[in-house]
């Protein structure tokens, strides 16, 4: 069994993003980069799943990016990821969410790994699209949201949250696909002695060519383009109660949310 | 240009962002005979008649035991059964927990665009345009559809309102698709231990941060939120101190939440919490520090301790609601 977690970075959820001149793109200039919060749910499922069978599974921690990705991806595996492949994006940088499935899908399939796991969605395009495509064109079952993951020889039982808190039981087989939602797990902090191996791990560095595709194919059937961006518009200024006598300042918001805003 | 709208159903009920997709569906498509809907469900043949009047003239319906609880393997291959005997060119659904799961493998299906959980959408020079949040919220994408036979697209609920044009005949039209999947399937669908709305679904939120102290500290804004029928939630400094559970989390690892009132209690207001809610309609936030972010985005504000001011605004609410 080899399980493959699907790493991405993301900037950081602190970060204000800012809209170059051109508006066209998105200034990243200040930005810092973190691991998509809900792949470290991922990269702990599977070590836990790792720790569950025996410590055989081996662990692969992949990303489709830049070299920025290296270290998130060198972070994982001070976790305690066994090997790590950074597929490099060069040429690709404006691949929409299909073509780096396509990727994805290939590398999967060169490792031979029975699980890939990856985060329910990345914070950045919050497209939610990825995993589920890298599953379908690999023709393999996928479940996503995954808040509880139970993995028995050759079939997995997988609970995700969907709204108004129901809860989705399935069954699947593997090989299969399972996107990661955040109570799924607490994952780990990287140990001292866990970090100091981190960097001696075997890391491949690839490219899609390595896979068997062209980039320059790829990029000619890219499906969605993004033309521009605009910030949401701005909220006029509210009404801010300060230095009166709490009642006072209470009744005043409540019939203003009832008479003004109409929401009472 | 041949337009094909999935219409959610759960437990025999069609959701009601489903009439908002119709409504986008019928535009799009221009006229009545070349707008399509899919139903699937048990007795999806059923719900077709509900569908009159939005602007379509047929309902394909896809039932029987295989299809009564959702699977994205069945659903799937439901709704490309419909793609194909429709030849759509444009495939509408809604940004639901639903749509979300199972559009990205019908998109891949097709090697086609698939635009998610937009809140603008045109259809342009054989092009789907749409325009959608990212980054929680904190900016909008400028989308175009290219390189597709067929164009996918979801739609964020409560954005676009439904409109019934009194066109569209809906007739039913079965359509028979094998059912069970080997790989996958559906054991159960378990009902949620609160009976309060989601907070994704929730018109009025409350909610605490940090400020509040305690697990226990929580229990003034549930008594708050009772009183008007409220979902409580909280800030990401909330869950990780241990005070809230991860489901009530709004913010960019959370939940983005699109109230018409959302009161923010002792949460200063970062970033990614305000990118979670900042779509809320009517925002009030409760701080002691004047300078909190909140107060940025919020209309009303209470400079103020919140355990001063919840008790008060439990008690005000009680006289408005009359008990």
């Amino acid at each position: 069994m080899k399980i493959v977690v699907l790493l991405k970075q993301t900037p950081d959820t602190e970060t204000k993003i800012k809209i170059d001149a051109s508006g066209a793109g998105i200034d990243h200039s200040d930005t810092k980069y973190i691991i998509n919060p809900y792949d470290e749910f991922a990269i702990e499922e599977a070590l836990q799943i790792k720790e569950k069978n025996g410590g055989t599974p081996e662990v692969v921690i992949m990303s489709f990016g830049d070299e920025k990705a290296r270290e998130l991806i060198i972070k994982g595996l001070a976790m305690g990821g066994d090997r790590g492949v950074l597929i490099s994006s060069a040429g690709l940088e404006a691949a929409d969410s299909l073509t780096v499935a396509k990727v994805l899908a290939a590398a999967v399939k060169a490792e031979g790994a029975s699980i890939v796991l990856c985060g329910r969605q990345a914070i950045d395009d919050d497209n939610m699209h990825v995993g589920t495509m890298t599953a379908e064109l690999l023709s393999w079952p996928h479940v996503n949201v995954v808040t509880k993951l139970t993995v028995t020889g050759e079939k997995a039982h997988a609970e995700r949250e969907v709204e108004g808190g129901k809860v989705e039981v399935m069954d699947v087989s593997l090989p299969a696909v399972f996107g990661a939602h955040k109570s799924l797990n607490t994952p780990r902090y990287a140990s001292l002695p866990g970090i100091m191996k981190a960097k001696k791990k075997p890391f491949d560095s690839k490219t899609p060519a390595d896979f068997g595709l062209n980039p320059a194919d790829l990029k000619g059937k890219i499906k969605v383009a993004v033309k521009g961006y605009e910030y949401p518009p701005a909220k006029p200024a509210g009404k801010l109660f300060q230095g009166e006598d709490v009642e006072v300042m209470v009744g005043k918001v409540v019939e203003l949310l009832r008479s003004e805003a109409k929401v009472l | 240009m041949k337009v094909l709208v999935f219409v959610e159903q759960r437990d025999g009920k069609i959701k009601s962002s489903a009439f908002e997709a119709l409504t986008v569906g019928a535009r799009l498509a221009g006229s009545p005979t070349d707008a399509a809907a899919v139903v699937v469900g048990a007795e999806a043949g059923a719900l077709a008649s509900q569908l009159a009047g939005y602007g379509i003239d047929k309902v394909y319906t896809v039932s029987g035991a295989d299809f009564a609880l959702y699977n994205a393997m069945t659903y799937s291959a439901a709704v490309d059964a419909a793609i194909k005997d429709f030849s759509a060119q444009v495939v509408i659904g809604v940004a639901s927990p639903m749509g979300r799961d199972f559009f990205p493998r019908l998109a891949a299906r097709h090697d086609a665009a698939l635009l998610t959980d937009v809140i603008t959408v045109e259809w342009k020079d054989g092009a789907l345009h749409g325009t959608k949040p990212m980054y929680a919220g904190k900016c909008r994408a400028h989308l175009v559809s290219q390189n597709s036979n067929v164009h996918f697209v979801t739609i964020r609920p409560n954005v676009m309102p439904a409109q019934k044009t009194g066109t569209g005949a809906a007739a039913a039209s079965a359509l028979q698709v094998a059912g069970a999947s080997a790989q996958s399937k559906t054991a159960e669908i378990r009902k949620g231990k609160s009976e309060k709305a989601d907070l994704t679904e929730a018109s009025l939120i409350i909610s605490g941060g940090r400020a509040m102290g305690s697990a226990d500290n929580f229990k003034i804004l549930s008594e708050c939120a009772d009183v008007i029928g409220a979902t409580v939630g909280a800030s990401r400094a909330a869950v990780d101190s241990g005070y809230a559970t991860h489901d009530m989390q709004v913010g960019q690892t959370g939940k983005t939440v699109n109230p018409n009132l959302y009161i923010a209690c002792g949460i200063s207001g970062s970033i990614q919490h305000m990118a979670g809610m900042r779509t809320s309609k009517v925002i009030v936030a409760v701080n002691t520090d004047k300078d909190a972010p909140i107060f940025t985005i919020a209309n009303y504000g209470i400079v103020g301790d919140l355990f001063q001011v919840v008790p008060v605004l439990t008690k005000k609410l009680k006289e408005l609601v009359g008990h």
